[in-house]
């Protein structure tokens, strides 16, 4: 069977999916991606499934080689990729010949990038789902040396690319109530739409942490909440009143006051603002809401008719590549990274 | 811009919306055992007969989540829906789910295994023997599973039991653990960091991703931790071809 080898991976390479929903009554979260919309890029990139699973590469990705020819993607945070050591156009698709050598470096923007391959990973399925969930003991980390194996690919064009939704530098949240939202005041709830926040280093696969400065939003008296089910895109208030984000992998029961929930459309921008960007929450009407969910759906939709061919004639690619970099195309800011 | 309760007498059941994405029907703001059993019944209820725009249900401790595509189901009709079956009958005196299942779970109390007995014991004006005849002997429901995958919060104890948690956490518990606080005791999935009392120790598995079922307790079965020797849990702990720590499993509804 066809394979990835990874010969080196960062620390946050896990293989992923869209999670295993379903389970919550027995205590086990969703999981999966932390920005979904990645996946859909992908797939539609290699006109593939978006169930299939790939790689998600927290901050850094590896150095990876194909054993037999495969096509590849690669969607989400922007990051430092080259084939060979000539360098490589995210949010695109390519062709990886046997024996040849990606790597991928570190994000230049966003937090989490991903890596497709046709056929995608097919690791074992455990209950229902190739993702790896950490906090369950459900697989691990990627390390070096591991041998990913590929799933049969349907074949297709490479050298397509899209367009993406640019969510890659934090920004604005926007929020609903949720089922304390009542419980903190009008001014609380002002405080909390007027704070500039950013987002805390210490974020994981479990929680998204606001660092602000100033006062919390701690309840009066520090009331305390029964547990209830808690799911991704829930602001929790912890003892300390500063916010706390639950994504993919969070927990499935908290005993935290929730002061709004984000937008599950909004989850993608919250997953990909690195450390240190800002973020800020804005509350909006359900109808509201249900507009921009229905919008995100129909963007979704529309991701397969958007991928064009990166170029018409392969003898400009590298003049191509090297323009895009040259005019930050890809990202105006490698510099700061390396 | 609150979630304003959905109840005709102020009081509960009410019925709280959580962003776009989910519904939360409320029997309580604490725990009882009433507001539980209400819990555990409107959730069966709803799974027997599923709508269109819930994708899954979850029961906590006194409150049941539903778990909607808001692009599916409108909003106002699923609560509407929901006021409807909240109203149809006294939850709080509902019968329990059926297809229940009594766990009766081999348990060292004690010992270097479970080495905080003895100050639970003592917090709960018992000596070490009263306080295992007392645990062995009860018949805990799974009031709701979570935390951990497959994780079960046990209930109730007798009154002596209201312990409060320790100030100092205990670093690390292993899984298999029964640890006790506040009436409650729960069964560890995973080796776990905890402010409770580690009381008895089991081989029981919570979550067995690769088995079916993975997860072998539902809301709404029971767990009795019968007392055995620490020998018996050692040999059961490492022994793959043990299942459910040794239980005896027996359907009681």
């Amino acid at each position: 069977m066809t394979a990835l080898i990874v010969h080196r991976a960062g620390p946050g390479v896990t293989v992923q999916d869209l999670g295993r929903p379903g389970h919550l009554a027995q205590g086990l979260s969703r999981g999966g991606a932390m920005d979904r919309l990645a996946l859909y890029e992908g797939a539609a990139l290699l006109g593939q499934a978006p169930e299939l699973a790939v790689l998600e590469m927290v901050g850094m990705g590896g150095e990876f080689e194909a054993d037999a020819p495969l096509r590849i993607a690669l969607t989400g945070a922007p990051m430092k990729a080259t084939f060979d050591g000539a360098p490589l156009i995210w949010n695109a698709s390519h062709h990886m010949p046997a024996g040849s050598r990606l790597s991928i470096g570190g994000v230049i923007e966003g937090a989490v990038g991903y890596l497709h391959v046709g056929g995608g990973f097919d690791t074992d399925v455990r209950l229902g789902a190739r993702a790896a969930q950490l906090n369950a003991g459900l697989g691990g980390p990627v390390e070096g040396g591991t041998h990913l194996p590929v799933g049969t690919d349907r074949q297709g064009a490479t050298g397509m690319v899209l367009d993406v939704a640019d969510r890659f530098s934090g920004g604005r949240l926007r929020i609903l109530p949720s089922v304390q939202t009542g419980f903190f005041d009008e001014d609380t709830r002002a405080r909390l739409e007027a704070t500039a926040f950013q987002r805390d280093p210490r974020s994981n696969r479990m929680a998204l942490r606001l660092a602000m400065d100033g006062e919390g939003f701690a309840l009066e008296g520090g009331l305390t909440v029964v547990s209830e089910v808690i799911v991704p895109g829930d602001i929790q208030i912890t003892g300390d009143g500063v916010p706390v984000i639950l994504m993919a992998e969070c927990q499935t029961m908290g005993g935290y006051p929730r002061i709004a929930t984000v937008l599950p459309a909004d989850l993608p921008r919250a997953a990909q603002t690195p450390p240190g960007a800002p973020l800020s929450l804005d509350f909006i009407t359900p109808d509201e809401g249900l507009a921009a969910e229905r919008a995100d759906l129909a963007a979704r939709n529309a991701l397969r008719s958007n991928v064009r061919p990166l170029v018409r004639d392969p003898r400009d690619i590298p003049d191509l590549l090297s323009y895009h970099l040259a005019d930050g195309a890809i990202s105006g800011h490698e510099e700061e990274h390396q | 811009m609150t979630s304003a309760p959905v109840s005709a007498s102020g009081s509960w059941p009410v019925i709280r919306s959580l962003g776009l994405t989910g519904l939360l029907v409320s029997f309580a703001d604490a725990f009882s055992e009433p507001a539980n059993r209400a819990a555990l019944a409107f959730r069966a209820a709803l799974e027997r007969d599923p709508w269109p725009g819930v994708e899954e249900t979850a029961p906590s401790l006194v409150s049941v989540f539903l778990r909607i595509d808001p692009l599916a189901a409108d909003h106002a009709d699923l609560v509407s829906r929901l006021s409807d079956l909240v109203s149809r009958q006294d939850w709080y005196e509902a019968p329990l789910p059926e297809g229940r299942r009594l766990f009766r779970v081999p348990t060292v109390y004690g010992t270097d295994l479970a080495p905080e007995l003895s100050e639970a014991a003592t917090a709960a004006g018992l000596s070490e023997a009263e306080a295992i005849r007392e645990l062995s002997t009860a018949r805990l429901r799974v009031m709701a599973l979570g935390f951990a995958p497959g994780q079960p919060y046990l209930g109730e104890l007798p009154e002596n039991w209201n312990l409060p948690r320790r100030t100092e956490l205990n670093p690390m518990v292993p899984a298999g653990a029964m640890i006790q606080a506040i009436r409650q005791c729960v069964l560890f999935s995973r080796p776990s960091p905890t402010g409770w009392r580690h009381i008895g120790q089991t081989a029981f598995e919570n979550f067995r991703p690769d088995s079916d079922p993975a997860f072998p307790l539902n809301p709404g079965d029971e767990v009795q931790f019968v007392a055995t020797d620490r020998a018996h849990v050692e040999r059961m702990m490492g022994d793959a071809d043990v299942l459910d720590g040794g239980a005896e499993v027996e359907v009681i509804s």
